[in-house]
């Protein structure tokens, strides 16, 4: 029944990937973690506090013409650990899989210590290591500052 | 273990055998800090760049590398440098790189030192990054403990008294003892308290530790005395800085009542927190202390770079 209500929403995808199960709210912030903006040539769908049995309400977003590959898709679970996966092809769903929390996170999300070297005007990207899942807690590889909450926020 | 081109970053980065074998190259080395024609370090080059101001810790590391025979290189203040035409920390490292065959920095943004590590062939010893880490203070403070102390530091008392919040010597120093699992003192005003985070931290290492605000909970049992200095900045309330700073001073007469060989140690520069009458009691050691850096460096130095001693 939920399925139907959302493909009267928004029409199936023919190829690409589907973005499923992310926190209510989070759906532009996955766009911007996976570098997809205003100058993509993919179409993009965004859906939005779509109903859900098991979570209430959740975000939604669907990537035609492009296969999202683990490794690109995984720093997601950063903001919504329960998103999932799909590859689709020919309509057919011909991948599924969960987002899974990687050891490190390198060029996405800014310290919070503004006086971190990472925050400066040297060339070198910002880098936490995944120190805990859940809750998620990151600590910056240059200053050792510990990021544990509103992490959206402190997306580049 | 191996120390040869290793970075010193972090005293975190160490275990306590390895803090160990530091501290015991450092005795080694100690009958030379003074002179005696070392020649270790003969044909070396150490690049020393302090880009915030320093006297010690510069001054020290200067010291270790010549008793052990090398040269230094480096400058005292961004200012005389690229940094103040614009050149990033990135550049400096990667030129001075191919001039050193060691790197010793100090620079006002925590994590500076590590990021310099990544980029550099050649070893790179942290001499302090913003609030971060300065390891070889660390290391210094736990040799003069192991040094004037009747007791190994395990089964020591160590009182820190001052501003636990932002004191980056203290975090280290604290992070260090429980290695040890020496017992600790933590005297701080309310508001200048040890972070929450790094006092779990040491829970979880099953140190025994307590807090307070009063000097007088922790005189008598104390087997160190730990001082650091307190920053006017820190209180908006300039009436309410000096109460504190006045019932944090130390005189030969807060003095009465303490171990007979309890030690007094401060990181130095002091302001008020030591009256220079107590530098003449057989407690006073912060000058020693300061001394001490020159081993510790010593050690350092020669370690990173493969020399045996």
């Amino acid at each position: 029944m939920a399925s139907n209500e959302r493909e009267l929403r928004v029409k199936p995808i023919n190829n690409g990937t589907v973005i499923d199960h992310i926190e209510a709210g989070q759906a532009l912030n996955v766009l911007k973690i996976l570098g997809i903006g205003g100058h993509t040539r993919h179409v993009v769908s965004v859906l939005m506090n779509v109903p859900s049995v098991a979570m209430g309400a959740k975000d939604v977003v669907k990537v035609e013409d492009r296969e999202l590959e683990p490794e690109e898709v995984d720093t997601i679970a950063l903001i919504a650990p329960r998103a999932t996966i799909n590859i689709i092809r020919n309509y057919e769903v011909v991948e599924k899989f969960r987002v899974a929390m990687p050891g490190s996170v390198t060029g996405i999300i800014r310290c919070g210590n503004p006086n971190c070297i990472s925050n400066s005007h040297e060339p070198v990207s910002s880098r936490f290591v995944v120190e805990s899942t859940s809750p998620v807690l990151l600590r910056c590889s240059y200053c050792e500052f510990v990021l544990d909450e509103n992490i959206a926020d402190h997306l580049l | 273990m191996i120390f040869e081109r290793r970075h010193i970053i972090s005293t975190k980065d160490f275990s306590r055998e390895e803090i160990d074998l530091i501290l015991d190259r450092a005795e080694r080395l100690e009958p030379y800090a003074r002179g005696g024609g070392l020649d270790l370090l003969r044909g070396h080059v150490v690049a020393t760049l302090f880009f915030e101001p320093s006297t010690r810790t510069r001054l020290s590391f200067d010291t270790a590398v010549k008793r052990l025979g090398g040269t230094t290189i480096g400058f005292d203040s961004a200012e005389s440098t690229s940094t103040a035409k614009g050149e990033t920390l990135f550049d400096t490292i990667k030129v001075i790189e191919s001039y050193a065959d060691a790197i010793v920095i100090r620079h006002h943004r925590e994590g500076a030192a590590r990021m310099a590590s990544e980029i550099s062939s050649v070893p790179v010893i942290n001499a302090g990054d913003g609030a971060g880490h300065h390891p070889t203070q660390t290391l210094l403070d736990l040799y003069t403990m192991r040094k004037e102390c009747r007791r190994p530091i395990e089964d020591l008392n160590v009182a820190i008294v001052g501003d636990l919040k932002y004191g980056r010597t203290v975090h280290s120093l604290a992070y260090a003892l429980s290695l040890y699992r020496a017992r600790l003192s933590l005297v701080s005003p309310e508001q200048l308290r040890m972070p929450g985070s790094i006092i779990n931290y040491l829970r979880g290492k099953g140190v025994e530790l307590v807090e307070t605000p009063r000097i007088e909970d922790v005189l008598t049992e104390a087997d160190v005395l730990y001082m650091t200095r307190i920053q006017k900045e820190r209180f908006p309330d300039p009436s309410e800085y000096l109460k504190v700073a006045d019932s944090y001073r130390i005189t030969p007469n807060t003095l009465k009542g303490v171990k007979d060989d309890m030690i007094i140690m401060h990181p130095l520069p002091r302001v008020n927190e030591i009256d220079p009458m107590v530098d003449s009691t057989p407690h006073a050691r912060y000058f020693r202390q300061a001394f001490y850096g020159v081993p510790i460096r010593m050690a350092v130095l020669s370690l990173v770079l493969g020399k045996e001693a």
